[in-house]
């Protein structure tokens, strides 16, 4: 059923993660699994597990930070928001992210119709 | 990926420290990762709830998408803390459960690598100091030693102060030279004003001494210009150890006087700890004092400095040996004497060469020695772990069918090992630390540098590595072995009796033999050196050292020949009469103590070639001194009549006598020293100059009653009926009686000179023979472990055999026919081994033939013997096996 859907890069998860809290503000695991799944439109492949060891992660580094709070139907959970250095660090990968993709698709290109995939 | 590298630095750090952090925190962070995860797991099914699933459909839908919740905490885990450091406990926490287990083996296999690391450290030790480590002088690559090349004596190897003089000024390839007086005595200055006159021990040494060796004294200055002048101001330099024992470190003592010798002495410094000049020089005597040698005093004395030079920036050693080929024989012995030159050679070593060149072989021996025996022990505690290793066959097969790879099964053995050897190691070095403080302590073994051995960083970075690679070394073949294990084979009850079980008895039979050959090896180099010891022990002195002792003693002449004698009369006569007393005499000499040599004598009338007669070793003696010494003596002894009145008189050894007279008896001839005329009137038996191995050289003995022959001092010695040690009271309260300042001098066994002379070889001997014990204590221990192991394998079929009609006899003989065959491989394939390595050991021995049957023979039995009682034990157990019990067993 998943053979269609796309493999995580490393790293690329960390980035998602800072993009949607950075996007959305403050969310728990579940929330920020969710979102990134309604977003790629269920086309990557992802564990919802896997989530909190990026969310580690990204907390060991200062990116952001968590505070247990109650969900909108009262249930405790942890709550993830990105810091100001997790905002920098956001604008950098994003910026990368860009220019890489920029190259990829013109390397990509140069070869077009002889390119299987 | 990128994302990582190109995170901050700071942000990686903060990481790191997050996850030491993390590391600690394990429990609280585990709790909230699990009410988070639990949190998820219902708001998921809540919505999957919402969109119409039922309440089960909905909770396994989570779970499916959440994926395992065991899989993400690993994943949360090892991405927080330091999953390594957590394997790496676990496998600790697991290694100290299975040896808490099996405490009796832990407790052997530690003990077994103490003792083989603590040797090794020990022989490192003492290797780095004597071999490896520098001097402890500055640059001490650029200090040479100036000596002709084969020196005999010390008279033979030292120089006159012309020629030292002229060869300071004349050299082009030294930054300076310097040298020091080679002759001085043991307790050669008295040290007054506390009490009793305290003997103390000083060295003269050029004033250009310690800045030539690069050796800043610790307080104080070096000796200034006009201290190494005659009727300069007097000065001397204290040694670190003398300072503390007779000063007791008194900073405020530099710049004060002391009274030498009667005569206030300005103490112009104290020396380092570091530098001892005994321990360099003369190992095995302790030096306290160091003074200024005024050349002008010992001009015309003779052939009396040592000489040591510093190479200048850039020259080499060989061409400072050109140039001392064309200078020396340049240098006059006395300028005053026009045709005294042409006398001298020169060969300059390394001054680390002379101090411990001639070591070099021994020392390297002992450390193959030492080496064996860690091998040994590796190949023994292989031994061990491929047992227990059969052992638990079973555990190691049922982790790995629950998913344990090969490789950490394999490092879960490696940490086994390491924590064995880590622990060995610890107790090794508490051991080597004791060994090496008793060792530096040992004054009385001539080995230079001894005394300044101890546990330092190098040895303790040798034992990380030596503990390290023998943990890898005996731990990975088991770790290998066992990993292989076919996890069905094992599984099945069954296990055993396979050909698996076959093939590693095969392996550990393998060890064992060769365990015994490297024991055999051990043995028969032990063994050699023990015959060449005890044949050295053998050697004819040609004096009685028993029950004899010396005494130096303290008398004032004012330089007269008669009142010499006068006082040495009184003392023999007052020291004779006590108790006990046999003979009394004196000399300013003692064969392998101090020695000097001068031209020999020669035959009126009758030419030499230069070169022709070689140097003679000189003593100055008292009637009686030769009966004293238990010399044997053809002729007549000197008498108190033997005075300036009558002919000069002479006593020679037998090689003397021999040389100067061929063919005739030497007795009752004249001969001339120095144009003197002198009778022999005695001849003795070859005395042991300067050491107990070599052959004797020519020596004359002269009486201290004729003034030609100033002694240089005078030692007495007592010959008793008692041992020497109950009469040191009495004869000293004599001594003291006679003249009250006769400082304390020490009361010395004439057997200690003999100890002192052959104490490097009893040390390496010593030492070796240990580690041969021990390595024949590993062997047998092997090979009780391999045959034991193999009777408890073999129960079963011992019980069927024994059922079928074996008799307890048959059963016993089998086992131990089994026991020796394996020995008796080891000892034919250690004996090829022994006798090649004896051949590179053959200069180290004495006496004794590398192939010496008596040696190979003894091993064989020895061996033979150990084993035989190894492997008697297990069999006797076989025996008693009851077929019956051991049928049912299974």
């Amino acid at each position: 059923m998943g053979e269609a859907k796309l493999d995580l890069l490393q790293g690329t998860l960390d980035l998602m993660v800072l993009q949607t809290l950075a996007t959305m503000g403050e969310m728990h695991g579940y929330g920020i699994a969710r979102r990134i799944e309604q977003v790629s439109g269920n086309e990557i492949l992802l564990n919802q597990g896997t989530i909190y060891a990026a969310l580690v992660r990204l907390q060991q580094r200062g990116w952001i930070e968590a505070e247990w709070g109650a969900s909108e139907n009262k249930r405790r959970a942890k709550f993830y928001s990105i810091t100001k250095q997790g905002k920098t660090q956001l604008a950098e990968d994003t910026a990368y992210w860009r220019r890489l993709a920029g190259v990829m698709g013109r390397v990509l290109a140069m070869g077009e119709g002889g390119a299987e995939r | 990926m990128k994302h990582e590298r190109r995170g901050s630095r700071l942000g990686s750090l903060r990481r790191g420290v997050a996850r030491a952090g993390a590391f600690f925190h394990k429990e609280p962070m585990d709790r909230e990762l699990e009410e988070e995860i639990a949190s998820h797991i219902a708001m998921a099914t809540e919505e999957n709830m919402r969109s119409g699933m039922s309440p089960e459909e909905a909770r396994r839908s989570a779970m499916v998408k959440f994926g395992g919740v065991e899989q993400a905490k690993e994943r949360q885990r090892e991405s927080r803390g330091l999953p390594w450091v957590d394997t790496l406990l676990q496998d600790l926490r697991y290694t100290m459960r299975t040896l808490k287990r099996d405490m009796g083996f832990a407790a052997i296999a530690i003990l077994i690598l103490a003792l083989g690391i603590g040797a090794n450290v020990v022989v490192f030790s003492v290797v780095n100091t004597i071999l490896l480590r520098p001097l402890p002088f500055y640059d001490p690559s650029r200090l040479v030693w100036i000596a002709p090349a084969d020196a005999k004596g010390l008279s033979a190897s030292t120089y006159s102060v012309d020629a030292y003089e002229d060869l300071r000024a004349m050299n082009k390839s030294y930054e300076d030279v310097t040298g020091y007086f080679a002759f001085s005595t043991e307790d050669n200055y008295k040290l007054t004003g506390h009490g009793v006159p305290l003997p103390v021990t000083g060295i003269l040494v050029a004033g250009n001494f310690f800045h030539v060796l690069g050796v800043q004294p610790m307080l104080g200055r070096e000796f200034t210009p006009e201290e190494s002048i005659k009727g300069g101001p007097a000065a001397v330099m204290l040694s670190y150890a003398f300072w503390q024992r007779q000063f007791g470190g008194d900073r405020s003592l530099v710049g004060k006087t002391i009274t030498l010798d009667s005569k206030p002495v300005t103490v112009a410094g104290v020396l380092p700890e570091s530098f001892d000049f005994g321990s360099a020089f003369s190992p095995g005597a302790k030096v306290d004092i160091l003074t200024p040698l005024i050349m002008d005093d010992i001009r015309f004395e003779g052939n009396t400095i040592a000489l040591i030079a510093r190479l200048k920036q850039g020259v080499t050693i060989e061409q400072s040996r050109m140039e001392a080929k064309t200078l020396f024989p340049q240098l006059y012995w006395g300028k005053r004497f026009p045709d005294s030159n042409h006398q001298y050679t020169a060969y300059p070593i390394f001054l680390k060469e002379y101090v411990s060149g001639k070591l070099r072989r021994s020392l390297v021996v002992l450390w193959c020695a030492v080496g064996l025996i860690l091998l040994i022990v590796c190949v023994n505690l292989s031994n061990l772990l491929l047992a227990r290793a059969a052992a638990r066959g079973k555990e190691f097969a049922l982790r790995s069918a629950l998913g344990a790879g090969r490789w950490r099964l394999i490092r879960q053995l490696l940490t086994e090992s390491l924590v064995l050897a880590g622990a060995g190691a610890v107790l090794g070095l508490g051991l080597a630390y004791a060994m090496l403080r008793y060792l530096a302590h040992q004054g009385s073994i001539a080995l230079p540098l001894l005394s300044s051995v101890r546990l330092d960083g190098t040895a303790l970075a040798w034992t990380l590595l030596i503990t390290v690679s023998t943990a890898v070394f005996f731990g990975l073949m088991p770790g290998i072995q066992v990993s292989r294990t076919n996890v069905q084979e094992a599984l099945k009850d069954s296990g055993h009796g396979t050909t698996e079980g076959r093939q590693h008895e095969r392996l550990r039979t393998a060890l064992v033999v060769s365990e015994v050959a490297l024991a055999c090896v051990l043995i028969v180099g032990a063994g050699l050196l023990l015959r060449s010891f005890l044949r050295v022990l053998d050697v004819d002195l040609g004096f009685n050292p028993g029950s004899a002792a010396a005494v130096r003693i303290d008398y004032d002449d004012g330089g007269s020949t008669e009142k010499r004698s006068a006082i040495l009369q009184d003392i023999g006569r007052r020291v004779g009469e006590l108790p006990g007393v046999e003979a009394v005499g004196f000399s300013d000499n003692l064969p392998l103590d101090r020695n000097r040599t001068w031209g020999a004598p020669r035959i009126k009338g009758k030419t030499y070639r230069k070169g022709e007669l070689p140097s003679t070793f000189v003593y100055v003696v008292s009637p009686g001194y030769l009966k004293a010494m238990g010399m044997r003596l053809r002729g007549r002894d000197f008498g108190w009549n033997d005075n300036d009145k009558s002919e000069g008189v002479m006593v020679l050894n037998e090689s003397a006598a021999k040389g100067l007279f061929p063919n005739e008896d030497a007795v009752g001839k004249m001969a001339a020293i120095n144009d003197k005329d002198v009778r022999v009137i005695g001849v003795i038996a070859d005395v042991r100059d300067t050491n107990v191995e070599g052959n004797a050289s020519w020596q004359m003995y002269l009486p201290m009653t004729q003034k030609e022959w100033g002694p240089d001092g005078a030692t007495l010695v007592v010959r008793t009926k008692l041992p020497p040690q109950q009469l040191a009271g009495s004869v000293m309260r004599t001594l003291r009686q006679i003249n009250p300042n006769q400082p304390a001098v020490e009361f010395r066994p004439l057997q200690r000179l003999v100890d002192h002379a052959v104490s490097p070889r009893q040390f390496f001997m010593m030492l070796v023979g240990g580690f041969a014990a021990l390595g024949l204590a590993l062997a047998s221990l092997g090979i009780y472990g391999v045959i034991s192991y193999s009777v408890t394998r073999r129960t079963q079929e011992i019980g069927v055999r024994m059922a079928l009609g074996a008799s307890p006899g048959n059963v016993q003989m089998g086992v131990l026919s089994k026991t020796l065959q394996m020995a008796a491989m080891g000892i034919v394939v250690g004996a090829v081994g022994s006798i090649a390595m004896a051949h590179l050991i053959a200069s180290l021995l004495f006496g004794t033939a590398p192939t010496d049957p008596m040696t190979f023979v003894v091993m064989a039995v020895l061996l033979g013997a150990v084993a035989a009682l190894a492997g008697y034990l297990p069999a006797r157990r076989a025996s008693r096996i009851n077929p019956m019990v051991a049928l049912r067993n299974e």
